[in-house]
């Protein structure tokens, strides 16, 4: 399902990174980061929280806008009842939508807000995600001190939040487009490569997204996966060459792949993953990279392995989800 | 029927592209580990009978309870995880494995309190391994037992 916007422009960003994304590739772009993973917060579960309250408040100094300001929030988190983002985003805006979409949560967040603001049902929409490496550790793996040995095509969650405002004043970025994801089932279930379990969502939601926009590959300048890792995103570039002919040699990558230095980063296998973790490059990178005009149109689809423990046990099978979404440079 | 097409064909495209693992070497890293640890065992059960005289299976009660409270304060102090990850499973295995799957179970839910938290969650892991160890204790003694009965 394919939305294209007359009038939703992004007003701003801003990303709070933890200790592992601090030593990334991308560090000069966070507004800030943190050494440690409590954040001087006594769980990691409200280390979380306060990484979503750190990045709302950067978020509103660097729009000038008060909490009242903001219309509608929305918020999303790998915590049971994403409780992150309900008691991070507490009184901030007049109205909050949780959701939750895995991995896929940050541009199914910006594509809710871009929907109300477009409908004119508001006038600005603020979306904030965010994971923590050891409270979604402790959640769906092992606890955090076991440190069970990991294959090396296992992603690594990544620990931050990102937050963008959304709004119909116009500004240099313009949201342009965006399609909504279904979940596909592709008959996966190996918790240790959610790469190849979400790859084939991207496929789907890729063709999709040509078909009814009646774009191809290059048409974009950038074209980016949310948390696919090294492996997923060899597959994904096989299949969709060999089995549908689109060509992602040139101008695709991977967030997981961008957010850290592989080779030095060890701890991190095959890339990062969580929902903060395409956010944190899509709103610090990519939206750098759009104001200053150096990309022009980009493509981000963000991607969610619709994983329970609880199912997995149970021996069913972990379908996947993403979502894509178009911005511009204008 | 055209559903599972796509499925193979996707599997057979993914397939081309498995992570390496250096299986052989974990095998012998943790073979090794695991082993090392069993000789230090037998060691200070060694020292324990020689120099202070004392029979061998409470040697051998001192000598685990000394792994555990060893393996337990590197779990607290936030060692054994990163050991883990160096030496695999050969750490995991022994007694010390058991020790560290207790203490960071315990770790994780200290915030929830004793009650719900420690309580109710230390045994998360360790929990199998107690479960069919008495089941597996009792049928092994079922049929030495039996064996005894009949010869």
């Amino acid at each position: 399902m394919t939305f294209n916007y007359k009038n939703v422009y992004i007003k701003d960003t801003s990303t709070i990174a933890g200790p592992y994304e601090k030593d990334g590739p991308l560090k000069k772009y966070f507004d800030k980061t943190y050494s440690d993973l409590y954040f001087g917060e006594k769980s990691f579960e409200k280390a979380e929280v306060k990484l979503v309250k750190d990045a709302l408040v950067m978020l509103m100094k660097k729009t000038a806008l008060t909490k009242k300001d903001i219309e509608l929030t929305i918020g999303g988190d790998l915590l049971n009842q994403i409780t992150a983002s309900t008691y991070g985003t507490y009184s901030v805006g007049n109205a909050f939508v949780g959701i939750y979409g895995a991995c896929s949560t940050s541009v199914l967040g910006m594509i809710i807000g871009s929907n109300f603001i477009d409908d004119g049902r508001c006038n600005n929409a603020c979306v904030v995600v965010s994971s923590h490496n050891l409270s979604s550790e402790k959640q769906f793996r092992n606890p955090i001190e076991y440190g069970a040995p990991r294959p090396s095509s296992a992603t690594f969650t990544a620990t931050g939040a990102a937050a963008c405002l959304l709004t119909n004043e116009k500004t240099n970025v313009k949201v342009d487009c965006a399609t909504l994801g279904k979940i596909v089932d592709y008959n996966q279930n190996d918790v240790n490569d959610m790469g190849r379990v979400m790859a084939p969502a991207v496929v789907e939601t890729l063709l999709t997204h040509f078909e009814e926009t009646g774009r191809s590959v290059d048409d974009y300048d950038l074209i980016l996966t949310g948390d696919l890792g090294v492996y997923g995103k060899a597959i994904l570039q096989d299949y969709m060459f060999n089995v549908h002919d689109v060509d992602l040699s040139n101008n695709y990558n991977d967030c997981g792949v961008m957010l850290y230095d592989l080779e030095k980063q060890e701890e991190v296998n095959a890339g990062g993953s969580g929902p903060v973790c395409s956010a944190l490059v899509n709103f610090s990178y990519v939206y750098d990279q759009l104001k200053k005009k150096k990309l022009k149109r980009v493509l981000l689809i963000a991607t969610g392995a619709l994983f329970s423990p609880t199912m997995v046990y149970q021996k069913e099978n972990i379908n996947s989800i993403a979502h894509a979404i178009s911005l511009e440079a204008v | 029927m055209v559903i599972k097409m796509k499925n193979v064909k996707y599997d057979r495209t993914a397939d081309l592209y498995k992570a390496d693992e250096h299986r052989v070497r974990n095998f012998f890293l943790a073979f090794l580990v695991g082993g090392l640890i069993g000789f230090l065992g037998e060691l200070i059960i060694e020292i324990l009978i020689n120099e202070f005289h004392i029979s061998r299976s409470d040697a051998s009660t001192f000598m685990i309870m000394f792994f555990i409270v060893f393996a337990s304060l590197c779990t607290a102090l936030g060692f054994f995880d990163k050991w883990v990850t160096k030496f695999k499973c050969g750490l995991l295995i022994p007694i010390t494995g058991f020790a560290h799957s207790m203490t960071s179970a315990a770790m994780d839910y200290k915030n929830e309190g004793p009650i719900y938290g420690i309580g109710s969650n230390i045994f998360k892991l360790a929990g199998s391994v107690i479960l069919y160890g008495v089941v597996s204790a009792w049928i092994f003694g079922m049929i030495r037992y039996l064996i005894g009965v009949i010869s």
